[in-house]
């Protein structure tokens, strides 16, 4: 049993490595926010199987938080944002998402090659994940330096932090509580201030497109 | 043997002269003397099927300086190596019997000359066995391979292109020359077996490699030492051209296998890594330019460069494999390398006297001007389909067999101890799949554009087919593409001392375990291939079909114009261009290509289309350096001042020197 | 070679030529009824068959022996690369023949010879057909191969047959990195059976073919040859993806009752998997053709993914 619950946790970890990948590629804002919801319950489904596996019961309470935050709220924050900034059914323009993904693939060996010694000395049972889970953080990385649009960047931040969480239950089964409690409270005033400021980018120059930003820069 | 096989050698370097004897008699050179090479092409292949499993054999030549004698040797590499020669080489003198034709050039005996030389040299640097050997007869086999490529050397381009190839062939030499001195490591014994007896350190065995990779690579057309390449195959007449491409390039091979496997005694893996990853940039590069070219020849050509790609492809891998002592996957992988040489040599070889043959009935090499051709060509077109779909790799032509072998002996790497390389192989294997599919895209482009559809042009409507001499050619080197297709454990067998020599292992034993007709290098759980039960299978399923289509229904057939779609008349024009069938991979590997577009405005009424498709490399690297040579040339060219006095002075100034440098 | 291995090789054989086209309707019956249409019934596809088989066949005056030759082989490629796949046992003496690697050069064949034979007319929109074939062969079938050494990296062996009984018989293991293969494997053969997101079947329009327009020329038996080959091929397809992804039910060496079972398994699975064909062909829009590249690109990544996850989980 517990033997198949380690392979879903490495199923798991493949399901948020193929999340970023789609993420990385996906052109319209409103599927980015379901894929981000998405790899937010795959997130919280691999905290539950790690926490029963190892009988961590911390882990299944950061889960819940994980749960109500990434699952619900900010989907949520998210969805009234782009409602009210009526860019609900905006479409980005991406050039070349093969090469994106090429340069994604070249990310994904090298964090494998990072975390192999990390993962020889970690005795978690998931330690294999590791390397996703860096995979993945680096990958939203470059999911907030390719778009040019506000929304999907913060986007991108979120599930850098998705990743981080994640390389933090596989790695050492999650951080202490009161951690966790800082960062999701981090992330979700962050969230509440990057909509402001979204707002104020829209009220400046017209327009989301981040770009403008470089208007500000002094001749 | 090696008596029989220098006395062969001889008989070339014979008809060569027998050539010059027979300067202008245009009859006596094509109809005796080039089948008459042949000939001994076919008696070199069989003296080298012989020798393949025997022991090294050596023999001292007493030519060249006094001390200095030629040192050979017939081991089953050269052996090997021989064969390809030898067989490749006496199809296409025996097509280039009936090929070549009176006319401006070079007379018909000198080319003969030239055309035996080279293939003479090219033996010789197979079986040599001491650096200067093998310096002289490389040497040789650059400069007669130069001036057939300038054959016609009234046209400028022509003349260009051999420059830029004598060039690129002496750097490499130098390198070569060089590689040779760091190997004796100052014993002064340049005899190979004296290099065999030293024990290099792990920096000046590397700097050996790098330098014989940079050297052979230039012979190869490696990346970034490929421009001459598609320059000079095309500007030579076919059967140099296909010789040149067909079996010339795998001296190069031989020279890095020698090297590589036999002189040095240390692997590194990191060679296997960098010779991995050159060859995937080349195999990939050519792929792409070749899918986009317009030229036939050129295609072939760059064509070429994909395949020698893969080549260095699996001879990385085996460098990889021998350096974790994994010598049962080595041997793998350089079967699927010099299985690869034999079907490259004789597909090539083929497609390349197929061009000859279009070029003589249609004077064309642009594709934009050809098409329709296999209704007037037919011998030709249905061999060089033959050629074409054992270039793309298609089961079971030869091509197939050799890109199967590759791609197993990729998905073996799951048990190298190094966790990074393996998984950066299994990748590489997808990249090779992807090149595999390309070069089966440029080759559909290059048959349907020369002989599928409607003529492009009227005078194309008389075309005539090939000679009789140029069918037989075709023929024999088309029967080995199917050949080797069909029966690859036959050709294992003859690979397996060569593996044997290089690695010490073998795939004979797994090979004739299966059975002739099934191919399975490992086991038959793991991988099998049956070349002959796959083509029954697909012949019987056909057969059955049209028969019973026969039986059930009726064979009727109406001929009737095609469908037009409503247009009120189709031409030729009509059809897809070589420009517009290559535009999809242009437009993808826009990155790789460097574009020069000439747009006509919409009001233009003449409009006029122009895309120059250009190499980076020219302007990146060859260009850069180009420049800076120029400028130094131009720093020394002070020098020259016109008035003699000023040169006394020169010399008088030296001779100072030198006294003071000797009173020291 | 015993006897039942030559039985299930010959089942094999015939389930493959009688029920592809059965599933050709089962999938056109779905997607009419999905769209609000009555459909034309599931024994549509035999009909036509029967139908082209006795018209005349029309072949144009250009036309040269490649062209008349090429239905047929592609047929037998089809044919043969049914009799390989494991679709009701792995039991079959034929497989040795060809593996994984040599399936899709199987499939290759086919492609080529049916872009030869486009371009043999010289008509303006066969050779586009011919080009656009060629494009989609040269991105799908590097993924195909991605996908399937994704598969046999997993099982060690290249072999068709090993691959299932590896897969199906075994301890069950879940494997992530074929997860990733599966998708890619979705998006492949959306792309190498003509299927709605790349490539209308039932299009009429010329300018936007990309299959049709290879077969333009064709008429009669010729053209119902080649109905039967696309019906095999989409069978083919099936019959890979279910035994990569969904092995179980196929029937090992020398197990009689198995094998009698296996032909409902496969019925059923196949019934599903024609299902959820004709759902996403009719969720989907058809891509531009521009479009297609990206599409094929993001499979072929996707399985390099795979193959890359295989390793990173696996050690």
């Amino acid at each position: 049993m517990d033997n198949l619950i380690t392979q879903l946790i490495n199923l798991f970890a493949a399901v948020i490595l193929m999340l970023a990948f789609a993420m990385l590629s996906q052109r319209r804002i409103l599927t980015l926010i379901h894929l981000f919801t998405l790899q937010g319950l795959t997130v919280v489904a691999s905290t539950v199987a790690v926490a029963y596996v190892t009988h961590q019961h911390h882990l299944y309470y950061s889960a819940a938080l994980t749960l109500a935050l990434k699952c619900f709220l900010i989907p949520y924050l998210l969805h009234r944002l782009i409602n009210r900034l009526n860019v609900r059914w905006d479409i980005e323009t991406l050039i070349n998402i093969p090469t994106i993904m090429l340069i994604g693939i070249v990310l994904v060996v090298f964090s494998f090659n990072l975390a192999l010694p990390i993962a020889k000395l970690s005795a978690s049972i998931a330690r294999g994940t590791l390397g996703i889970a860096i995979a993945c953080f680096l990958l939203s990385f470059m999911m907030m330096i390719t778009r040019a649009k506000a929304v999907p960047q913060v986007i991108g931040f979120l599930s850098m932090e998705n990743a981080l969480f994640f390389a933090a239950t596989s790695a050492t089964y999650g951080m202490p509580m009161v951690v966790e409690l800082g960062i999701a409270l981090d992330v979700l005033v962050g969230v509440l201030i990057l909509g402001v400021f979204m707002f104020q980018i829209r009220e400046q120059f017209d327009s989301l497109d981040i770009s403008h930003l470089e208007k500000l820069k002094e001749d | 043997m090696i008596d029989w096989v220098l006395l062969v050698i001889a008989a070339w370097i014979g008809v060569g002269v027998l050539g010059i004897a027979a300067l202008r008699q245009f009859k006596l050179v094509a109809r005796i003397l080039f089948p008459l090479g042949g000939l001994i092409g076919l008696a070199l292949a069989f003296a080298a099927l012989s020798a393949l499993p025997r022991a090294p054999e050596i023999a001292i030549l007493p030519i060249g300086l006094p001390q200095l004698p030629f040192h050979l040797r017939l081991d089953s590499l050269s052996a090997f190596f021989l064969l390809i020669i030898g067989a490749a080489g006496a199809g296409i003198s025996v097509f280039a019997a009936g090929y070549f034709r009176q006319g401006a050039g070079t007379p018909p005996g000198l080319l003969c000359c030239e055309y035996h030389l080279f293939l003479a040299s090219m033996a010789m640097v197979v079986l040599a066995d001491d650096a200067y050997a093998f310096m002289v007869a490389w040497e040789s086999m650059a400069l007669a391979s130069f001036f057939l490529v300038t054959a016609n050397h009234k046209v400028p381009e022509i003349r260009d292109a051999g420059f830029l190839y004598l060039l690129i062939a002496h750097i490499g030499a130098i390198a070569i020359l060089l590689c040779f001195g760091v190997l004796q490591a100052n014993s002064g014994d340049y005899t190979f077996a004296g290099m065999r007896e030293q024990s290099l350190s792990p920096f000046w065995a590397s700097a050996a490699f790098l330098l014989a990779l940079f050297g052979f690579g230039a012979k190869a057309g490696m990346l970034p030492l490929h421009v001459w390449l598609p320059e000079a195959h095309p500007a030579a007449p076919s059967p140099v051209s296909a010789l040149m491409s067909g079996v010339m390039l795998k001296t190069a091979i031989y020279g890095l296998l020698r090297v590589c496997f036999d002189l040095l005694h240390l692997h590194l893996w990191w060679w296997g890594v960098t010779l991995l990853a050159l060859g995937l940039a080349t195999a990939l590069f050519g792929v792409v330019f070749a899918t986009v070219q317009t030229d036939m020849k050129r295609l072939l050509a760059y064509s070429s460069i994909e395949n020698i790609g893969l080549l260095l492809a699996a001879i990385g891998l085996g460098l990889l494999f021998r350096s974790y002592g994994m010598n049962a996957l080595a041997a793998l992988a350089l079967t699927a390398c010099l299985f690869h040489v034999a079907s490259h040599a004789f597909f090539k070889s083929l497609l390349f006297l197929g061009t000859g043959s279009v070029l003589h009935a249609t004077s064309e090499r642009n594709l934009g001007h050809l098409g329709g051709l296999l209704r007037y060509m037919p011998w030709v077109g249905w061999l060089m389909l033959v050629g074409v779909f054992a270039s793309s790799g298609l089961p079971p032509f030869s091509g197939f067999v050799s890109e199967w072998l590759l791609l197993q002996s990729f998905l073996f790497t799951p048990g190298l101890p190094d966790p990074f390389l393996n998984m950066f192989i299994p990748i590489v294997a997808a990249l090779i799949a992807l090149v595999a599919a390309l070069a089966g895209y440029a080759m559909v482009k290059f048959f349907g554009i020369i002989f599928l559809g409607q003529p492009r042009e009227e005078n194309l409507r008389h075309a005539h087919d090939a000679g009789p001499w140029e069918k037989a050619g075709m023929l024999w080197l088309a029967a080995w593409c199917i050949a080797l297709g069909l029966l690859p454990n036959l050709m294992i067998q003859f690979i397996d001392p060569v593996t044997r020599m290089m690695v010490g292992e073998g795939l004979a034993k797994q090979a004739a375990a299966s059975g002739w007709w099934l191919l399975a290098p490992t086991s038959i759980e793991r991988a099998s291939y049956g070349p002959v039960f796959f083509l029954l299978g697909i012949i019987a399923a056909s057969t059955l079909a049209f028969l019973l289509v026969r039986l059930f229904y009726h064979g009727h057939v109406r001929r009737s114009a095609p469908w037009d779609c409503g247009h009120p008349w189709q031409t030729p024009r009509m059809q897809d261009t070589a420009e517009g069938f290559g535009q999809p991979i242009r437009q993808i590997f826009e990155p790789f290509l460097r574009l020069q577009r000439t747009l006509p405005s919409p009001a233009d009424t003449k409009p006029f289309y122009k895309v120059v498709l250009n190499d980076h490399f020219w302007h990146w690297l060859y260009l850069p350096i180009s420049r800076g040579i120029e400028y130094l040339a131009r720093q020394v060219g002070r020098l020259q001042q016109g008035r003699i006095s000023i040169y006394l002075l020169y010399s008088f100034i030296t001779l100072l020197f030198m006294l003071f440098l000797v009173q020291r | 070679m015993n006897l039942s291995g030559l039985l299930s090789q010959f089942l094999a054989i015939m389930a493959a030529l009688l029920l592809a086209p059965l599933l050709t309707g089962w999938v056109n019956q779905w997607r009419a009824w999905l769209q609000n249409r009555s459909g034309p019934g599931l024994l549509q596809p035999y009909r036509m068959l029967r139908k082209l088989f006795i018209k005349e066949s029309v072949v144009a005056e250009s036309a040269s022996p490649l062209f008349r030759m090429a239905p047929y082989v592609a047929f037998g490629c089809m044919l043969l690369s049914c009799a390989i796949i494991p679709t009701l046992s792995t039991d079959l003496p034929l497989s040795p023949a060809a593996d994984a690697i040599a399936l899709v050069g199987l499939f290759a064949m086919a492609r080529v010879f049916m872009a030869l034979a486009a371009m043999d007319i010289g008509t303006a929109f066969g050779s586009l057909g011919a080009r656009r074939e060629m494009l989609i062969g040269f991105l799908a079938e590097p993924a195909l191969l991605s996908v399937l050494f994704t598969a046999s990296l997993i099982s060690q062996s290249t072999a068709l047959t090993e691959i299932v009984e590896n897969l199906a018989h075994r301890d069950f293991v879940l494997y992530p990195s074929l997860a990733f293969a599966g998708i890619a494997f979705c998006l492949v053969s959306f792309a190498e059976n003509a299927r709605v997101p790349v490539d209308n079947p039932t299009t009429h329009l010329e300018l936007t073919m990309i299959h049709e327009a290879l077969i333009l020329e064709y008429s009669g038996r010729h053209l119902a040859l080649i109905e039967w080959a696309i019906s095999l091929k989409l069978f083919a397809y099936s019959c890979i993806g279910l035994a990569l992804f969904f092995p179980w039910g196929i029937a090992e060496a020398q197990a009689p009752v198995a094998l009698i079972l296996a032909i409902p398994a496969m019925l059923f699975k196949l019934a599903i998997g024609g299902f959820l064909l004709a759902l996403i062909e009719t969720l989907c829009a058809k891509m531009r053709i521009f479009r297609v590249p990206e599409f094929l690109a993001t499979a072929f990544l996707m399985a390099v993914i795979g193959m890359l996850t295989h390793f990173l989980l696996g050690s």
